[in-house]
């Protein structure tokens, strides 16, 4: 008879928390192709972010306005500091820069249409000023960025206003990158660039270094323009105070400020990732070297990455912002990454909602590529419509919050009405944790 | 030819360069002469008409940028980025220039009788540049298209990353920078030489005196043997 063995308990598989199946599969993607990885979107990581704070509403000590009757403005100037013609927008919402070559025509139309119906401006990118967009963005921001990509001065005076950029959140210290298959014959012409090669734009602007240059240089395009233009300069989120400091000193009218969630068409996933801080923790430095200067609410403060509806919208401007930038949010607002689309993304070894290489140009949307087939399938009209909608609910979404928290105007909201859920988002954010006076780092426990 | 004198010691540029942006209708065909520069920025920037403007002295940062259609003559020497993004015209430094002169130029002809500076032509776009002395480092960065000579001498890194601009050069070079090689100069490259020098004051000048470099075109693609050189 045979003695039985006792049964060994068996430790059931155990995944790695740091080597997890992403992870993992980019080590295999690196080791087979020698080359780092390239996709769109910005951080997928979960980082402090809005959600993390909370609207303490109006109650006994606060007064609410009524949601239906008394009225909340939404209403935003932006540049009156030095330029002629400052630019009205009836919602805070914009629609951040977006590279035509990174988009296709239609997609550029789509956001015209949407934000001209909303009373909002639309931007150019990397890659100049097409008709289709100025045609259909009644407010057109035109952007100047280090590629020069089709800068001319013809259509910095048909801008409304003009962006200076330095930096994007998704990437701040690096240049655009558009790859050979969206390097078309348009774009190519545009970009004064060989038909189909992997274009590499600089990351410094190739006739200034320094912010005593910036100043002469912002002063020479006002002097193009006849200082008629609002002028902006966008940064990435890395050192706020200083670079809002630095912009506002070399006379910027508006600071566009971008963090690390925010959206790109094509960069190394590794800069995305690791490189810049989330918004949440910027707006605050940025806001204090405003009202450090003396400048607060007379050079706006434009906020972008990661918003998403107007609960983002509302928080934002409660910590100081005059208006946000959307990119993410209004492409899919057009249709991208949309799930009735689901067996496309499975033919590119995705899915819908996570699909990213924008850089590929294959997009079944027909939003980020320069392929004529593909870019069909996206109505303008009908894409710039559903834009439109999205832009009226962030807005009616931040004036529901507003008015319970009993401001007349979005830009009366105040970091006092707010609180944080974390303590990250407390000392980021300088909002106390909610339920106690504690800020982490401003005030004692 | 009607001239007008603009004295900057008694009129601010700003209602100078105003002035200069009206109607091309009333301002085509006349010349204009600004006096006491004295190393201002921005001065004659954003010209679009066919008008000459002399610039009695020296210049600052961004003189002439962004040029359409008008003749500038400095009669001095021009700060940084001296007819950055020009598109069409003519832009004449008599002295040196500084750093990123014709920086992305689209169009037209910057000549510069002097030295030039750092990253001279980085990013052209299309203009042609002349410069009858020699030019710093970093030249020719990235440029896209154009033509760009140097008579004398150019310093390290020479057309780093060149996309489809051609560079003629007639005393040394340096270095060459990523990507950048020798060509040899075929009759079409010849004739566009010789005639950027017979246009910039240099007739004399022998074509074949000079080298002709442009893009291997190994950096076009992203690859990975290419890793080291990017
Ligand atoms: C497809 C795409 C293209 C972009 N192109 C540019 C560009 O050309 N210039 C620029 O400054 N930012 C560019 N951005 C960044 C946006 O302007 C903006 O900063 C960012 O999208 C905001 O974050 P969000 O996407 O989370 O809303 C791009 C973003 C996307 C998604």
């Amino acid at each position: 008879m045979s003695e039985q063995q006792p049964k060994i308990p068996q430790t059931k598989p155990r995944f790695s928390a740091t080597f997890d199946e992403s992870t993992m599969s980019e080590i295999r993607r690196a080791a087979a192709t020698g080359i780092y990885d390239i996709r769109g979107a910005g951080a997928k990581r979960k980082v402090p972010h809005f959600d993390d704070l909370l609207f303490l509403g109006a109650s006994v000590s606060r007064y609410p306005l009524e949601g239906y009757r008394e009225k909340c403005a939404t209403d935003v100037v932006l540049g009156a500091r030095f330029a002629k013609k400052p630019i009205h927008l009836k919602t805070p919402v914009t629609i951040a820069g977006m590279s035509f070559g990174s988009l296709s025509a239609n997609a550029k139309e789509a956001l015209g249409r949407g934000a001209s119906a909303a009373g909002t401006s639309t931007t150019t990118g990397d890659g100049g000023m097409t008709q289709e967009e100025r045609g259909h963005s009644s407010i057109l921001v035109y952007q100047y960025l280090p590629s020069r990509y089709g800068m001319n001065p013809d259509d910095l005076r048909k801008a409304d206003a003009i962006e200076v950029v330095i930096g994007q959140g998704a990437k701040p210290g690096g240049g655009g990158m558009l790859l050979g298959q969206k390097i078309t014959k348009r774009v190519a012409k545009m970009r004064c660039l060989p038909e189909g090669i992997d274009q590499r734009s600089s990351c410094r602007h190739p006739d200034w270094t320094g912010p005593d240059d910036l100043e002469i240089k912002i002063a020479e395009i006002r002097e193009i323009t006849d200082w008629e233009k609002p002028i902006y300069v966008k940064i990435g989120a890395t050192r706020p105070y200083f670079d809002v400091a630095l912009a506002v000193k070399a006379g910027a009218d508006v600071v566009v400020l971008d963090g690390m969630q925010g959206g790109t068409a094509a960069t190394q996933e590794v800069f995305i990732e690791h490189v810049g801080i989330p918004i949440l923790a910027a707006i605050r430095p940025a806001v204090q070297a405003l009202q450090d200067l003396g400048m607060h609410r007379k050079v706006q403060l434009i906020v972008s990455g990661g918003i998403r509806n107007g609960a983002d919208v509302a928080k934002a401007l409660a910590l100081g912002a005059d208006a946000v930038a959307i990119g993410t949010a209004a492409l899919i607002a057009l249709g991208d990454n949309d799930p009735h689309l689901e067996e496309e993304y499975q033919k590119l070894g995705t899915t819908a909602g996570a699909y990213d290489d924008w850089h590929e140009g294959r997009d079944p949307a027909g939003i980020t590529t320069q392929d004529p087939e593909l870019m069909k399938r996206l109505d303008p009209v009908k894409a710039g419509h559903r834009l439109a909608n999205y832009l009226a609910v962030m807005t009616m979404e931040a004036q529901v919050i507003a008015r319970a928290c009993g401001k007349s105007h979005l830009h009366n909201l105040e970091p006092e009405d707010l609180v944080a859920l974390t303590l990250e988002a407390s000392a980021m954010a300088k909002v106390p944790l909610a339920g106690t006076n504690w800020i982490p780092g401003v005030t004692g426990f | 030819m009607e001239t007008l004198i603009f004295d900057l010691d008694a009129k601010p540029l700003r209602e100078v360069n105003q002035f200069l942006h009206g109607d091309a209708s009333g301002l085509n065909g006349k010349a204009f002469v600004i006096e006491n520069p004295n190393g201002a920025h921005s001065i004659a920037v954003g010209l679009k008409s066919d008008i000459h403007v002399t610039v009695k002295g020296h210049a600052g940062y961004y003189a002439a940028g962004m040029n359409q259609i008008a003749k500038v003559t400095i009669e001095g020497s021009a700060g940084s980025g001296v007819a950055e993004n020009m598109m069409s015209g003519m832009v004449h430094v008599k002295g040196f220039a500084s750093n990123a002169a014709g920086a992305t130029a689209n169009g037209g002809l910057l000549v510069i009788d002097g030295d030039a500076g750092l990253r001279t032509a980085i990013a052209l776009k299309g203009a042609d540049v002349v410069v009858g002395g020699s030019v710093g480092s970093f030249s020719a960065f990235m440029a896209q298209a154009g033509n760009f000579v140097i008579l004398g001498d150019a310093g390290e890194g020479l057309g780093d990353s060149i996309y489809e601009a051609k560079i003629f050069v007639r005393g040394k070079v340096k270095s060459l920078g990523a990507d950048c090689e020798e060509k040899t100069m075929n009759p079409e490259d010849r004739k566009i030489l010789a005639d950027l020098l017979a246009k910039s004051g240099h007739a004399g000048v022998n074509p074949d005196s000079f080298k002709q470099y442009g893009s291997a075109r190994t950096l076009y693609h992203f690859h990975v043997d290419n890793a080291g050189a990017y």
